[in-house]
């Protein structure tokens, strides 16, 4: 094993920084299959004007465990969708992560529901950091029984819990957009709880941005008092993504919802932002892209300050809830989440994985606010008010698919016309 | 024998292997729903094996088939002619919809290949509301073929 750790830097420890320096972090997705040109986008971020992190994207063939699949393309000179980091190998991919420099921390990013060799070769190129989560990699897109990916992530974080790793959760995504918050809480924290319960140490918990931000910031508020509650030795932190569904197509649109969401980061507490540029709808950007949305979401943040207080309207009590029922039902946490899908005690509305229950589901109240039409399993009757009538149906999915995209790009159509700074 | 209940009739709503989007299922499953039909869903990338068998063990009275990746064409063309081939899939009235070509699904050569390979109607991607229509008759119409062979047996 190379060990790089001694030089390359803590991502918690960077993030920590930055917040006693009142910066907020953000960091970029971004993959590219050639070491030359991964290196450079290695590069390009840490050069960037803003206090950033470094992120390596891997390919869909490593993402689902087809190694030779990856092989090939590179043989056959064909453009990967991401870096390939377990046919490069960890000489190449440590000296790749390097490129930044020693002072930028850097983070693997995957979506696997497989990830054993993918965190056997981070581990091998003496990299610390990466993210997922058995829930939140395995319900959205793939077919893996959730018992399986459990299995897996079981393994795979024990592998990483040697080489003193970096887990961040991914479940405050999910479907990326219609999913009541406290849902999007509880399932972080039990990501957390995941890793933890399997000798991860340094956790970071992730809460993507929605459509109301009055409510994602008592979302936040939760998300953080849960954790210090339920991981009270973990060290930790809350990393925000931007919005994670149908995006803006306008540039202005796509850099003002950038710029909420780093609004939404630091008024939140949260430390840690991973962004969305203004290719989002149309294409996979350029790395000029992603360093002007790395500085465009640092300048939003800038002179922005932590809110006080934050409504409530009891999304606390809701994902506390969630979190205690699951907790309830066995101590080991891998077969208390198995355990909870099966009985529709944890469901996320419009997934459609085998697994998931399928019966609650959310809608999207006149002012944006998400909320929830059916409960189905959940245990949440009592604590939360369903809105049946507001529920959301043929006529009116795509139109709630499409609220945020709307709102954003409605109200660049109406500005006047105006030079967006920054690169090609 | 005539059956005097009527009961909600069945959709087995599915993807094809390479596609791992969900939204348009989601928005299928609700308009069915909304019109009366019980909805089985398999969810994303669903392989061959896997609908062919979901088909034999339920008998739906009609198989749905949506993808929006470009490769429904050529992945829904193989899944028919096995459903085609099996003699217990092949009577189940079998449509197909989506952006299911890279060029999107008014290419007439795609349509016509895809009901080569057994789909009795094939949609382009903003067609839902032909959907419903078409399958009320397809599924009355089969229920007569059945019941004369029933008065025939």
């Amino acid at each position: 094993m190379i060990s790089g750790a001694d030089d390359a830097v803590d991502l918690h420890d960077y993030v920590m920084r930055a917040a006693v320096d009142g910066e907020l972090v953000v960091q970029p997705r971004m993959g590219m299959a050639s070491p030359r040109r991964m290196s450079d986008g290695l590069r390009a971020v840490a050069a960037a004007a803003a206090r950033t992190v470094g992120t390596i994207t891997l390919d869909s063939y490593t993402r689902v465990g087809d190694e030779d699949g990856a092989r090939r393309a590179l043989a056959q000179g064909l453009e990967l969708n991401g870096y390939p980091i377990v046919a490069h190998g960890p000489q190449v991919t440590a000296s790749v992560a390097a490129a930044g420099g020693a002072g930028m921390p850097v983070q693997v990013r995957h979506g696997s529901a497989v990830p054993g060799d993918i965190f056997a070769a981070i581990a091998g190129a003496g990299l610390t950091a990466t993210e997922g989560g058995p829930v939140s990699y395995c319900l959205p897109y793939s077919r893996m029984p959730l018992a399986v990916s459990v299995d897996n992530w079981r393994q795979s974080c024990e592998t990483l819990a040697e080489a003193d790793a970096h887990l961040e959760t991914f479940a405050g995504c999910m479907m990326g957009q219609l999913c009541p918050p406290a849902m999007l809480v509880a399932l972080s924290v039990l990501e957390g709880m995941f890793f933890w319960q399997h000798g991860i140490r340094c956790i970071s918990l992730s809460y993507a941005q929605q459509t109301h931000a009055g409510q994602d910031e008592e979302a936040v508020a939760a998300l953080r008092d849960l954790t210090s509650q339920y991981l009270p030795h973990a060290r930790t932190h809350v990393v925000i993504y931007t919005y994670m569904g149908v995006y803006p197509r306008t540039p202005h649109g796509a850099l003002t919802l950038l710029g909420e969401s780093a609004r939404l980061a630091v008024r939140s507490g949260a430390s840690r932002l991973i962004v969305k540029t203004a290719a989002e709808a149309h294409r996979i950007p350029a790395v000029a892209e992603n360093v002007t949305a790395l500085e465009h979401a640092a300048m939003a943040a800038l002179g922005v300050v932590p809110v006080a207080t934050v409504s409530d309207t009891g999304i606390y009590a809701q994902a506390k809830a969630l979190v205690d029922n699951v907790l309830s039902l066995d101590a080991d946490l891998g077969r208390a989440l198995v355990d909870a899908f099966a009985h529709g005690y944890l469901d996320v509305p419009y997934c459609l994985h085998p697994d998931n229950a399928g019966q609650a589901r959310s809608y999207l109240d006149p002012a944006g606010r998400l909320g929830w039409s059916e409960l189905g399993s959940l245990p949440l009757h009592g604590v939360v008010e369903r809105h049946h009538a507001g529920r959301i149906t043929s006529s009116t999915l795509m139109s709630a698919l499409s609220h945020v995209q709307h709102a954003f790009d409605t109200e660049a159509l109406e500005q006047p016309m105006r030079a967006i700074g920054g690169g090609s | 024998m005539v059956s005097g209940i009527e009961r909600k009739p069945n959709v087995l709503l599915s993807t094809v292997s390479s596609d791992s989007h969900t939204w348009n299922l989601v928005y299928l499953k609700l308009l069915l729903e909304e019109h009366g039909y019980r909805v089985s869903c398999l969810g994303a990338c669903v392989p061959d094996d896997l609908l062919i068998g979901t088909a034999r063990r339920q008998r739906p009275d009609a198989i749905v088939i949506s993808s929006v990746n470009g490769h429904g064409a050529m992945d829904g063309a193989r899944v028919a002619r096995a459903l085609r081939e099996d003699p217990m899939t092949a009577p189940i009235p079998l449509v197909i919809g989506g952006k299911l070509g890279l060029a999107g699904s008014d290419d007439e050569l795609l349509r016509r290949r895809l009901r080569h390979a057994g789909y009795t109607a094939v949609f382009g991607d903003t067609d839902a509301g032909k959907l419903i229509g078409t399958l009320a008759g397809l599924i009355r119409s089969e229920a007569r073929v059945a019941r004369r062979l029933e008065a025939v047996a």
